[in-house]
């Protein structure tokens, strides 16, 4: 895949790049519309902000966006399980770094990975994830999110939403000016003269300020769809197992959105769009339609990125691996379920699970854990004011630890 | 400028390249097989851990049933003889690591019989590092089998072989269990 990275880290700063110069035509033509004559000023202000904001992406990008989605890290101790699939997959994508782990609060099954290289990666998950599907599912959404690590998708379409947002918010601040002075000043250039040339600047930068964040969203939005076949057809290979990965994402797009709904810029970094119910895709979807992605895996002949391709040019008419990895794939068959393979543990089932991921978000937002004589666990939040609790059950009455300590 | 010095100049860019594509590819050749050595080592430690959970696994075993004796006793055996393997070559490795393997899973479908057993808290830790690690022997193997492929490749592919022949450079031994060699696809023979 080395080729493949190597086109994915080309283009991709191709688009940083092409977002730099868009920035900055941007900020010389706003500025100039605002206040004739002054458009270098305008450049150079896009251009500090252009760089301050790819520094703070590049940086510390992943904690912003690991914070806007309310992730909490977690430890081996707290999810086993979810740990050793991690680590698994890392040693099928050959990761040397185990990225980081964290946990959404959030009753629908989704997850995303972001990181600016392999070595500064996490992945996070939300609480219906590890409730609704079983160890295969977790295993190829894993993968999937590892892949995007790998083929480092995760820092540019960091960086890249980024700038989505800014150019958003520009034209919005812009728009908003034009709207409430706009008047005022066409009025102060006429009485200059020469006011024909400021008049036009003002329609392109009208036009620019409406066109742009469109134009911007839509080159984003296209980059990261081929991202998503590319990180499918890696999550097969690594798990060798593409059934896994096909019936997560039916699990996952079947219960969509997420309690953070407004959050648009966050979309594309999420293995099936939280904003998308229906599961097509347009023009302007970040995510292809999880129908087609389904319909790819399950018509793989094995598990290669050339069975990959094979399957997406038969159903879908497309092409989505780089040439160079389709020549140097050689053929992988499909591995059989975990619960096949050899006497398995039973999973726990789903009550069981959501029971163990309700206690892990519990533990993380410092209840307290009473053990009851009768068999209770009476689990008690942080905000509990008495320094007492009564069972539900047998009445006994706890003394509850975390009361005793005053805040 | 005279002919001689022509043919100087050109004469000498050519070794000068030469010697620049020899550095290349002997990198090249040295960043693989350092690929497939990192590769090994992870199996390594997999099959390491592997060892150090089964006497764990045996003791905990051992206080919940009584008619397994044997089903254990095949299990310590095949772990002692996995260990005595390594070091004696990829492929006698390879052999005592699936008997190892199959010894496990008749051990697991044994324990499924014992609702004790299963319900010990211990017992399940034990037995999720334990599924955890086959798979983990399972997906280390196939990352070194794809790393080692890799490499055999480019050192038998003309003309990076001479590089290869000059450097003593020579082509790694797969990782392959028996029962799981018959569920790969097969192979294009050349």
């Amino acid at each position: 895949m080395w080729e493949a990275i190597r086109a994915n880290k080309r283009k991709s700063f191709i688009l940083i790049s092409l977002m730099g110069t868009f920035m900055i035509l941007a900020g010389m033509l706003l500025v100039e519309a605002i206040a004739p004559g002054a458009y270098m000023t305008g450049g150079v202000i896009a251009l500090i902000l252009w760089a301050v904001l790819s520094l703070t992406s590049f940086y510390s990008g992943d904690s912003i966006f690991l914070a806007s989605a309310g992730a909490q890290q977690i430890h081996k101790e707290d999810h086993p399980t979810l740990f050793n699939i991690v680590e698994e997959m890392c040693i099928a994508s050959g990761l040397s770094t185990i990225p980081k782990v964290y946990i959404i609060d959030d009753p629908s099954p989704n997850a995303f990975a972001v990181g600016r290289d392999p070595e500064h990666a996490s992945v996070a998950v939300t609480a219906g994830l590890l409730n609704r599907l079983n160890r295969d599912e977790v295993q190829g959404v894993i993968a999937h999110e590892l892949a995007h690590v790998q083929n480092r998708d995760t820092l540019y379409v960091m960086l890249a939403a980024m700038m989505v947002g800014v150019v958003a918010l520009l034209s919005h601040f812009f728009l908003r000016y034009m709207w409430y002075s706009g008047g005022r000043h066409r009025s102060r250039r006429e009485s200059k003269g020469g006011g024909q040339a400021q008049a036009v600047i003002l329609v392109i930068a009208v036009l620019f300020a409406i066109l742009g964040p469109i134009a911007v969203q839509l080159l984003y939005f296209a980059l990261s769809r081929r991202r998503e076949y590319l990180s499918d057809a890696c999550g097969a290979l690594y798990t060798r197992y593409p059934e896994g990965l096909a019936s997560a994402l039916e699990k996952i797009s079947a219960n969509p959105g997420l309690k953070e709904k407004k959050n648009k810029v966050m979309a594309p970094m999420y293995i099936v769009n939280p904003l998308q119910a229906s599961g097509a895709a347009g023009l302007g979807s970040t995510h292809p339609a999880t129908e087609e992605r389904v319909r790819i895996l399950r018509s793989m002949a094995g598990a290669s990125l050339a069975d990959y391709e094979a399957a997406a040019a038969k159903t879908a008419r497309r092409s989505v691996v780089p040439k160079s990895a389709v020549a140097a794939s050689r053929p992988v068959g499909v591995r059989p379920p975990w619960r096949e393979e050899e006497p398995r543990p039973a999973e726990p089932g789903v009550r069981e699970k959501t029971r163990q991921t309700g206690d892990l978000l519990r533990r993380l937002s410092n209840y307290a854990f009473i053990n009851c004589p009768c068999g209770v666990i009476v689990k008690v939040p942080p905000s509990f004011k008495s320094s007492k609790v009564r069972c539900p059950r047998c009445g006994r009455m706890h003394d509850v630890p975390h009361g005793v300590k005053a805040r | 400028m005279g002919a001689g010095t022509i043919i100087l100049i050109v004469v000498g860019s050519f070794i000068v390249l030469l010697i620049l594509w020899l550095v290349a590819k002997y990198n090249v050749l040295v960043r693989l097989r350092n690929q497939v050595r990192n590769a090994w080592a992870q199996i390594d430690v997999q099959l390491k851990r592997r060892w150090d959970l089964i006497p764990n696994l045996v003791e905990t075993v051992k206080g919940y049933t009584k008619h397994e004796a044997e089903t254990l006793q095949k299990v310590t055996e095949a772990r002692n003889l996995a260990q005595r393997a390594a070091g004696q070559g990829i492929a006698k490795q390879a052999e005592a690591e699936s008997l190892l393997s199959g010894a496990l899973g008749r051990l697991l479908a044994v324990v499924e019989a014992y609702p004790d057993l299963k319900a010990n808290q211990n017992y399940l830790a034990l037995q999720e590092e334990l599924t955890s690690t086959e798979n983990k022997i399972g997906f280390s193997r196939q990352f070194y089998n794809d790393t080692v492929m890799r490499f055999n490749t480019t050192i038998q592919m003309f003309p990076t072989t001479i590089v290869a022949g000059m450097f003593h450079f020579s082509t790694a031994e797969l990782f392959e269990l028996k029962d799981q060699a018959a569920r790969e696809a097969p192979k294009v023979q050349f």
